[in-house]
Formats: C-alpha cells, sequence, structure tokens
C-alpha cells in the first residue's frame, strides 16, 4: 500500500516548522515517529499534501526533571520513557503505560508528543496524562501557549492545537510522597490497541483517599476521564465495596462500542474490573508497598 | 509531490538515489538497492518482517519513509554474515531450528542484534519482551529464543576470546 504524494520538508529549527505551519494550515501534517500516522497514510485515511518531519529537531527529545514537574519532549521516544529512572522511580503510571504502548520496534520510533497530538481515543498516553493532571505546551507564531490536559482533547481524533501551532512539551506535575500510580491495559497481543485499560493517580492519607484522578483507554469517542468514578473515591475511606462503586461509575461513564475486540457489555465490565485492580496498584504505590 | 537526493549508508556502504517522499525505507532497499532480504509482511506496521536496524535501532521499515532515512546507517539482514560467515544469529537459527517458513527471520535477526548489542546476557523473559513486535506463525517462539540464547552465549565466547587474545 503506498500513500498519496506529498510534499516533503524536514526543517531543522522550530521556527521553520512554525512558519511552514503557518504558510500551509490545514494541508500540512507533522510527522513525528510517524508510527500512526504512516499507516495511515497507507491505507490513505490520512492525504495530506504537505509533510513536516520534526525529526530533526532534536532539542524536542528530553526527559528532565524541572520546577515541580517533568518535562518530556514532544519527540521524546517511547523507548526513551520505557528505561527512564527518573520515570520508573517518580512516575510509575507512566512506566506501565510506556511498556504496553504498541511493540519495542515501534517505540524506537513512536513519540509521546505524536501519542497525544494523535488523539486517537485508542492510545494509552491521553489517560495516563489525564490521571495525572499533565499539561501540553503549544508553540505557535505568537509564542507558547499551555493546555491542560482537560481542554486537549475536543473530539475524536481532533485537539485544541491551531494549524499553526507544534506541540512542544507535555508537563507532569510531581506527585507528592502519599501518591501512587498505575496504568493496567488488556490487550489481545502485544502491539494492539487496548480492549480497554485504565490510569490512575490517586493520593492517600491514613487509609483515606484524599484525591483521585482516573483515565480511560479506547472506550469513548476521545479520551476520557472517569470523573463519577474519582468523586465516589475522594475523600473515602477505601473498601472492597466502594472500589466496586468506583468501577461500576467508571464502566457507566463511558461509551464503548462493540468491536473486533469486544462487545459493549464486556468492554464495560473490563473497566469496572480495571478500575478496581488499577485502584489497588496504586494504593499500594502510595503506602510505599513492592508491586 | 517532491523528489529528493538521499544519502544514506547501508550494511557499511554509502548509497544515494533520487526518490520520491512517500517511498518508504522497505520499497528503497528492496526494489532501488534490491536487498530483497528485508521482507514485506503485513504492510500495517504489525509483524515486524522488514525490520532493519536503524542507527543502532531496530525498526520497521514499511513504516518510515526513504527520504527519513537521509546520512542514517541502515543494517538490513544482508549485512549480517561477515567474510562468508554466518553470524552467531544465523547460526543459532540454523542450529536451534529458529525457523520454518524463514519469512520472518531476517526481521527476528535484526531486532535480536540491536538487543544483544546492549543486553548481551539477556534472561528469557528479557529476548521474548524484545521479540514481542515480531510475528512468528509457524514456530512458537520456543526455538527462536533458544536461537537467541545461544548466540548470546556464542557472541560473548567470541568477546572473552578476543580479550584474551589483546591482552595476550
Amino acid at each position: 500500500m503506498i500513500p498519496g504524494p506529498f510534499d516533503y520538508h524536514a526543517p531543522g529549527s522550530l521556527e521553520e516548522v512554525i512558519s511552514l505551519l503557518s504558510e500551509h494550515g490545514f494541508d500540512a501534517k507533522i510527522l513525528a515517529g510517524g508510527q500512526s500516522l504512516i499507516p495511515a497514510m497507507r491505507f490513505r485515511l490520512a492525504l495530506p499534501s504537505v509533510l513536516i518531519d520534526i525529526n530533526r529537531l532534536s532539542e524536542l527529545e528530553y526527559i528532565r526533571q524541572d520546577n515541580g514537574h517533568l518535562a518530556i519532549g514532544a519527540m521524546t521516544r517511547e523507548t526513551a520513557v520505557e528505561h527512564s529512572q527518573a520515570v520508573k522511580q517518580g512516575f510509575p503510571i507512566l512506566a506501565d503505560a510506556a511498556e504496553v504502548i504498541a511493540d519495542p520496534l515501534v517505540r524506537n520510533r513512536a513519540t509521546v508528543g505524536g501519542n497525544l497530538a494523535h488523539a486517537d481515543p485508542a492510545n494509552d498516553h491521553p489517560a495516563v496524562m489525564l490521571a495525572l493532571g499533565a499539561e501540553v505546551v503549544a508553540k505557535g507564531p505568537e509564542g507558547e501557549r499551555v493546555i491542560p490536559i482537560g481542554d486537549f482533547f475536543t473530539g475524536f481524533f481532533e485537539n485544541a492545537l491551531q494549524p499553526n501551532e507544534l506541540l512542544t512539551e507535555i508537563r507532569v506535575p510531581t506527585p507528592s510522597s502519599r501518591s501512587g500510580g498505575a496504568y493496567l491495559k488488556i490487550e489481545r497481543k502485544v502491539g494492539d490497541y487496548a480492549i480497554a485499560a485504565v490510569g490512575v493517580q490517586l493520593e492517600m492519607q491514613d487509609g483515606t483517599c484524599t484525591r483521585a484522578r482516573i483515565g480511560l483507554t479506547n472506550v469513548n469517542p476521545q479520551p476520557l476521564r472517569a470523573s463519577n468514578a474519582e468523586d465516589a473515591l475522594s475523600g473515602q475511606q477505601l473498601s472492597e465495596d466502594l472500589l466496586e462503586e468506583a468501577g461500576k461509575a467508571a464502566a457507566a461513564q463511558c461509551e464503548p462500542s462493540s468491536d473486533l475486540r469486544g462487545s459493549e457489555e464486556y468492554k464495560r465490565d473490563l473497566v469496572r474490573i480495571l478500575t478496581k485492580r488499577a485502584v489497588r496498584k496504586a494504593v499500594q504505590r502510595a503506602q510505599g508497598e513492592s508491586s | 509531490m517532491s523528489r529528493h537526493e538521499i544519502s544514506l549508508k547501508v550494511n557499511g556502504e554509502p548509497v544515494s538515489g533520487e526518490v520520491e517522499a512517500r517511498l518508504l525505507l522497505v520499497h528503497f532497499l528492496r526494489e532501488n538497492l534490491s536487498l530483497t532480504g528485508t521482507h514485506i509482511g503485513c504492510d500495517t506496521t504489525s509483524c515486524g518482517a522488514c525490520t532493519v536496524i536503524l542507527d543502532g535501532k531496530p525498526v520497521k521499515s514499511c513504516t518510515l519513509f526513504a527520504v527519513q532515512a537521509q546520512d542514517a546507517e541502515v543494517e538490513t539482514i544482508e549485512g549480517v554474515a561477515e567474510n562468508g560467515n554466518l553470524h552467531p544469529l544465523q547460526e543459532g537459527f540454523w542450529e536451534k531450528h529458529g525457523l520454518q517458513c524463514g519469512f520472518c527471520t531476517p526481521g527476528m535477526i535484526m531486532t535480536a542484534k540491536a538487543f544483544l548489542a546492549s543486553n548481551p546476557d539477556p534472561s528469557e523473559e528479557a529476548i521474548r519482551h524484545a521479540i514481542s513486535g515480531n510475528l512468528c506463525r509457524c514456530t512458537g517462539y520456543n526455538k527462536i529464543v533458544e536461537a537467541v540464547q545461544y548466540a548470546a552465549e556464542k557472541l560473548s565466547q567470541q568477546s572473552e576470546s578476543e580479550k584474551e587474545e589483546a591482552n595476550a
């Protein structure tokens, strides 16, 4: 399968990227890792007339601790996230996700920024970043702006970026020492999208959940925060009954569609179970137990 | 529609050519350079039969444009044997019956080669994780894992005897 024809640019600076985006607008697509875009182009689901390859912008490949947050450059490869000590130690939910995204070969090319900007509800980072309460940085001709992740996904494969803006960085607030997180995914085989997956990041104090954020993967037309399940947990002493209640709330809030990966009913039940398991694992991690 | 002059290294040799921007790396290797050892399996970024090593990392060459390999170093299955001698991985697949139809083998070997370069003494679990992006429909993977273990052992013996020679 051969992609449709396009003009190709591989600029060497951010300024050139922005100016090309400003010139071509909706006709242009950004080529990051290409692991979603190139298959879509081969199926001719995407037919951009201009591709702007940003793989030369090595300055966008980094993971570093900044003031109170982890800064991840948009071109950071998933492999780098998978092997990052900072991620393993401080952001176990992100480490969980990084090793189940696609497969190891794809992760050598695929990028965190691309995974988010593609805004595919089946992608893993959206749910994780919703759970972590991340922000993304967008750069355009007028400078930078910071978009809370909750405002970033605007529809099915749609995000809040303007046609002349580039996603340059993801900022993940550093969780407190009483915080724990987990991402659990059920997939048919390595490399497939999730049948369903759940990301949980919560804070515990003396057996009480003081704060919880939950993101769901591939069970809704757009990446979904399971706010009803969060409300069920927040401020409560955790018990098995409460976990069941939160699981049911998440299952009721999402809108999965029946497809090759399973029926709507099956997916809702997976969400219920995975929410409970992810909360348990997050609590263990928050309380410093090994998992 | 743009055309581009590209130059890169393939198996250590400089190559160049004029390509359409939409030409995939796997087609450049197979059709322009006649290096047909790199296979096209699924055509959908799933199977890993087209795996090549790009600047040290195994990637799916069906999911990369040739023009993106400008200035890169690409290694394909054709570059694995040295001086007519099988690479320990090739030998391992032979000795341990790591292939039946053989279609996935070039991709498996390229993935395993890059993996062993950074993990010379891997656990079985680590090998299985590393090759989890390469599909094999014949072997059930056990024989492939044994082949990679064979190669890991042989490569470590080779590097030890090289060290001894250097010290002698």
